[in-house]
């Protein structure tokens, strides 16, 4: 299926505003639950972040759909199967390095990626592109830093980054991996070929990863399906925690 | 109040007569009205003091994250699931300059968690009580953060430079949140009958514990006149608390709701509303641990340390390779 150019920017604008809505659900968990005050603080502040990109990403898929759904309908009243982020931002939290890694893996791509759809020839799509990109960028700086400094900080810091980057590593690679309408997207350049973008994340993760003494696992199989739909058991969970009150007082305003 | 039971090592208010020459003398600057700093000299029981109560008000910062923490990933819209991570982010950001006053007394931020940890060190008593329902976030906001401002308005005035300094930045912030939670509950308030039902249950649940937020009555403070008398307590428990009853009475009015208290009249000859008389007992009883909630929330704390300390480890040890690195260089 070859989707037009106007549904194809409801398709992107989905697809981000999912990633940041459940990144920054994933994150509001640990309030008040971090190692330190000032990682409470940090954690809180980067969700707020990612919550209001994902207000904007999915206002603008409501308004391309053109059905008068809001960011909140999206967000509230689609079931699991209507979600489109990638698998990564899904994954729940054993520990709080696996939420760093999910964070570093997330950052390295999104603040790229964001950088670029600054340049998109859809200006809507460059208009939100822009509001986000600064945060994305200082969000990769502070999750970069960490990766490095507990990489290389204590045994059991090393060991447990270690064991999270094994853990999370194979769901990387769905944002690398274009489908058909990432395809299209690129061809109309409304946004850039995944494929490239995939090079230039990668030689920034080797450097930080070089740095924390990490070693990136080699020839894992890549863990998609989040953006036809295709999740793994979390997301539901997630979902019905998020949902609970809109699904249960329908139509009620809050 | 969120420093509700500091207690001041002599339950006596010290008389002119008791001073040395050096404490008359610091008696005379806080009757002055001049702030004290952190290289001043103070009095041993005026620096203990004070750091028990900005310290228990720091770890009531902390410690109050949680409940409404409880429903940040359920709240119902994305603007106010980020309007409450905001305000959660704030409550954590006072709980850090608190420490930072209370560290310019010359006690580490270390020491006063492991005090909260051990269950030494107090934490207000009204973040024990449960989040049951979203209106309870409202709730918090309008009553629990509101006899906040109520109390440290006047903090902004306190007699030592760093807590009073502190006081002003967190009295901003908490204006703010009022206004959030007051805007909660008037949507509930005006919204379903679910909804309404929703707030007035927030309503019954959360104002008695709010009144008892003050501390105990005036004729039961003991350490009250002496901390008057330094400049770290300005107004007396009950007065603090007349005045958010004067207050709250006419914004419940206006949400429609109705406060769970049968005494509740307005009195002309007073001019303020006489209430009813507040379970001390209950007050008591959660200050000792046995709220609903305590062991939950002392509970989760502990955690977040326990599993955080590989954290905090892994980069203090990056930090101590730093500087041998550098050293070798
Ligand atoms: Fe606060
Ligand atoms: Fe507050």
């Amino acid at each position: 299926m070859v989707l037009a150019d106007p549904a194809l920017v409801g398709v992107l604008g989905l697809r981000m505003g999912d990633n940041a809505l459940i990144l920054g659900q994933r994150l509001s968990e640990w309030c008040g639950h971090a190692p330190v005050l000032e990682e409470d603080i940090a954690t809180a502040n980067i969700a707020l972040d990612l919550i209001g990109q994902a207000s904007n990403w999915l206002k603008l898929a409501g308004e391309v759909e053109g059905g008068g759904r809001s960011a909140d309908d999206l967000a509230f009243l689609r079931d699991a199967r209507e979600f489109t982020n990638v698998l990564l931002v899904e994954q729940p939290d054993p520990d709080f390095a696996h939420t760093l890694m999910r964070q570093y893996l997330f950052d390295s791509w999104h603040a790229e990626m964001l950088d670029r759809l600054v340049d998109s020839t859809e200006a809507r799509i460059a208009e939100v592109a822009a509001k986000s990109a600064k945060e994305a960028a200082y969000h990769r700086r502070r999750s970069a830093d960490l990766i490095v400094r507990l990489g290389d900080g204590s045994e059991e810091s090393h060991a447990r980054m270690q064991a999270a980057l094994d853990a999370l590593y194979p769901f990387a690679g769905e944002l690398d991996q274009p489908d058909d309408c990432d395809k299209a997207l690129a061809a109309a350049a409304i946004a850039p070929d995944l494929g490239e973008l995939a090079g230039e994340v990668a030689s920034a993760r080797t450097i930080v990863f070089g740095r924390a003494g990490l070693s990136v696992p080699t020839d894992v199989p890549v863990r998609s399906g989040g953006k036809s739909g295709l999740h793994s058991e979390a997301l539901g969970y997630l979902l019905a925690e998020m949902q609970i009150l809109q699904r249960s007082h329908p139509g009620a305003k809050w | 109040m969120y420093a509700q039971e500091v207690k001041t090592p002599s339950s006596r208010l010290r008389s002119r007569s008791d001073m040395c020459e050096q404490e008359c003398a610091f008696q005379d600057k806080l009757d002055a009205g001049t702030k004290i700093e952190p290289k001043d000299w103070m009095p041993d029981a005026y620096r203990k003091t004070l750091v028990r109560q900005i310290s228990q008000h720091a770890h009531s910062e902390i410690v109050g994250q949680l409940p409404e923490g409880n429903w940040i990933t359920r709240a119902p819209t994305l603007e106010r699931k980020a309007i409450l991570l905001a305000k959660v982010q704030d409550e954590a950001g006072h709980g850090l300059y608190l420490y930072c006053a209370a560290e310019t007394l010359g006690v580490s931020r270390d020491d006063m968690t492991a005090d909260l940890l051990s269950g030494r060190a107090k934490y207000s008593s009204i973040f024990n009580y449960p989040t049951l329902t979203w209106a309870d976030v409202g709730a918090i906001g309008w009553l629990v953060d509101g006899a906040a401002i109520m109390n440290q308005v006047p903090l902004q005035r306190c007699s030592y430079g760093p807590y009073a300094r502190a006081m002003v930045r967190v009295c901003k912030e908490e204006s703010f949140h009022q206004r959030q939670g007051f805007d909660i509950m008037r949507v509930l308030a005006n919204g379903t009958e679910a909804q309404r039902a929703m707030a007035q249950d927030a309503l019954d649940r959360w104002w008695w514990p709010s009144l008892m937020m003050f501390g105990p009555p005036d004729d039961a403070s003991v350490h009250s006149a002496q901390s008057m008398a330094w400049g770290i307590k300005q107004d007396s428990n009950d007065e603090l608390r007349q005045k958010f009853v004067d207050q709250t009475v006419p914004q419940s009015d206006f949400l429609g709701l109705k406060i769970p208290d049968p005494d509740l009249i307005w009195n002309d000859d007073e001019q303020h509303y006489d209430f009813g008389a507040i379970d001390w007992h209950e007050f008591y009883d959660v200050i000792a641990g046995n709220g609903p909630c305590n062991a939950e929330r002392l509970g989760a704390r502990c955690n977040a340390w326990s599993e955080g300390a590989w954290y905090r480890e892994g980069l203090k040890a990056h930090s101590d390779k730093q500087r041998l690195d550098r050293k070798a260089a």
